[in-house]
């Protein structure tokens, strides 16, 4: 790991050099908010925000993606064959990640990369990608990043680690993708500085904003039907309106249907983000549908990020304590609330008060 | 990195309508390319999906056995979007077959052991390739006693019947054909529900004895305690489950039991390990 200090007009000379290595992406003011955009030349990042509306988690995987191109045509050899599209990403940079969406990364890649198999476009998206993050200062009052993994200076599935400092930009380089970006926007022969002591201030400064906090320490001791079972999830539910806001501005939502469509007589496959929150998700073919009400649906949610990951993969939580579904929920529905409650949830008191709610 | 949606073509060999009704037919298919057969290396109890250029694609238990060769054959109930477009299709047509996926059936653990199988309705083609694979020469010696207990609502319900017929005659296979109810002067099986079938037929239950239950959910939800008084143990009860797909490989997200899925970590499950997950099926 190198640390660097880069001024403002290295910064920007920087960002406009890398631009001929990659499609570099940062966010950028639209409207009240900020979104991540490729950016095009002179165009700089926009550092100037909390968190951006959306997590770059689409730049990785598009809320609409072509798989197969297909012909229907019966005049041709390749009538109704699959075709792959051309699937080779050129190098991307995404600049200005914050640490909780960064962390969503690698959460995401135990479902897309596997050992049995590989989802080829996540793979080649996320491999071409280095990702440039950057440190919060200051903590939204959303945000409950410490508690869920990471924190406002957190590396985890970050290249580089930006900190910014009135004008000065520290610059963490982390791993040897973000060497080979630092290289490209010419900061790869500075020399390294002591701005350690500065960084921890600022760290422990940044730490100390994160004013909310989940506990997960008692979720993995917990048996899944237990939580399943438990009385709290029709009134947890209640006000849901199954909008999917929530799983779609969730960075660490990745669920997805496929679709063909056909226009003349070729036609593509595609795959579209999909969401838990929808009745039409596991309706079977039959009519039947194992999640046919809602509170079924928002408990599906909450025990996959909260349980069921935890326990397939022996980790932490599905959550990177971004704050955004708790922002963006029309309905005020809270998953700190809801994890402190399935944290706390004790089997044994609840079999003797008989179901509460 | 092979791209795991992709599907291999396919040519729909043959179609035969199993059902007096119209409503399930077996389509027989050859790999357009031969060698992709050898990459569809697969055991019985396992599934593909099959794709559809422009309607999309379905997840259906494999029917044939890996003892046949040269084809694989899906039997499908019309009955949503693709399967409606499936049936309208013609013996020539081209579409594809993805797989093979999931688990089969646990045929390690089934070796030196009694077997019984049960299936209801059209739940009979993981099973039909199942008997295939037992009763083949160079497999039979490796289980001990087969039982078959498969019902269907009438005779003219029944899938493979002539293959029912044909295994009804060997001494090395115990067949239990029944119907719910017939007025065929000519019907030579049995009448009666599955359950009480099983209750009438199916040995009792042990350590070397293991059931395989394929059908509707009515069917399991009465065969079951049936079982259970029988004296199988939940560890020996075996089940396929099915539930919406689309990836078929454990990413997409939708057809999860609990921390399962049912295409990945499925389809084939203990009753000891359902009694564990939630009844999201």
């Amino acid at each position: 790991m190198k640390l660097i200090k880069i001024d403002q007009q290295n910064w920007n000379t920087g960002i406009e050099k890398a631009k001929s290595a990659y499609r570099v992406f940062g966010p950028v003011k639209e409207k009240n908010d900020y979104e991540f955009k490729v950016l095009g030349t002179n165009e700089m990042p926009d550092l100037n925000f909390r968190n951006t509306r959306l997590s770059p988690k689409s730049i990785i995987y598009p809320q609409s993606q072509v798989m197969f191109t297909y012909s229907i045509d019966e005049t041709k050899d390749d009538c109704r064959i699959m075709k792959e599209v051309e699937n080779v990403t050129s190098p991307m940079a995404i600049i200005g990640v914050r640490p909780c969406d960064a962390l969503s990364f690698p959460i995401v890649r135990r479902n897309f990369d596997t050992p049995e198999y590989q989802d080829t476009y996540w793979i080649k998206a996320y491999e071409a990608t280095t990702f440039v993050g950057l440190a919060c200062n200051s903590a939204c009052d959303t945000c409950f990043c410490t508690s869920a993994g990471t924190g406002p200076f957190g590396e985890e599935g970050l290249d580089v680690l930006i900190i910014k400092d009135g004008d000065d930009f520290y610059t963490k380089i982390i791993t040897p993708k973000g060497e080979a970006f630092a290289e490209s926007a010419g900061w790869g022969k500075k020399e390294q500085t002591d701005i350690t002591a500065k960084i921890k201030e600022l760290k422990t400064a940044a730490e100390a904003s994160v004013s909310s906090t989940v506990s997960t320490d008692k979720l993995k001791n917990k048996t899944i039907l237990d939580l399943y079972d438990a009385p709290f999830w029709e009134e947890e539910a209640f006000a849901c309106i199954n909008c999917g806001t929530c799983t779609y501005v969730c960075p660490t939502c990745w669920c997805f249907d496929v679709q063909d469509e056909t226009h003349g007589k070729s036609g593509i496959r595609m795959r579209n983000w999909d969401s838990c929150m929808f009745p039409l998700f596991t309706h079977h073919a039959s009519g039947h549908n194992p999640r046919n009400n809602k509170y079924e649906r928002v408990r599906q949610r909450f025990m996959h990020k909260l349980k069921y990951y935890v326990d397939k993969y022996d980790s932490g939580i599905q959550c990177v304590g971004c704050g955004r579904c708790i922002r963006l929920c029309p309905v005020n529905i809270d998953i700190r609330k809801i994890c402190d409650k399935m944290n706390s949830f004790d089997t044994e008191s609840c079999k003797c008060e008989a179901t509460s709610s | 990195m092979q791209n795991p949606y992709l599907p291999y073509p396919v040519r729909i060999d043959e179609i035969i309508t199993e059902t007096e009704d119209k409503s399930l037919k077996t389509f027989k298919f050859v790999f357009l390319n031969a060698s992709d057969e050898d990459k569809f290396t697969y055991e019985s109890g396992q599934f593909g999906e099959l794709s559809i250029a422009g309607l999309g694609e379905i997840p259906i238990g494999i029917a044939s056995s890996p003892v046949e060769k040269g084809f694989i054959k899906f039997t499908v109930f019309k009955t949503g979007k693709v399967t409606s477009y499936l049936h309208a299709m013609k013996e020539g047509d081209i579409m594809g077959v993805r797989g093979p996926l999931g688990h089969p059936f646990p045929w390690e653990t089934l070796e030196g052991k009694n077997i019984v199988i049960i299936g209801g309705g059209f739940a009979f083609t993981t099973l039909r390739s199942s008997i295939i694979s037992i009763l083949d020469p160079a497999n039979r010696s490796k289980f001990k006693d087969i039982h078959v207990i498969y019902g269907a609502r009438s005779p003219g319900m029944l899938l493979y019947k002539e293959e029912l017929a044909e295994w009804a005659q060997r001494d090395d296979i115990n067949m239990n054909i029944t119907v719910d109810g017939t007025d065929d002067p000519d019907w030579k099986y049995l009448t009666g529900f599955v359950p009480t079938i099983t209750e009438q037929k199916a040995p009792p239950g042990n350590d070397d004895t293991y059931a395989i239950i394929c059908g509707p959910p009515i069917m399991i939800k009465f065969t079951q305690p049936v079982l259970d008084n029988l004296g199988y143990s939940h560890d020996n009860i075996i089940m396929s489950l099915e539930n919406r797909m689309k990836c078929g490989i454990g990413i997409c997200g939708r057809c999860n039991i609990g921390k399962e899925f049912v295409c990945k970590d499925g389809p084939v499950f203990t009753l000891s390990q359902l009694n564990n997950m939630p009844k999201e099926y």
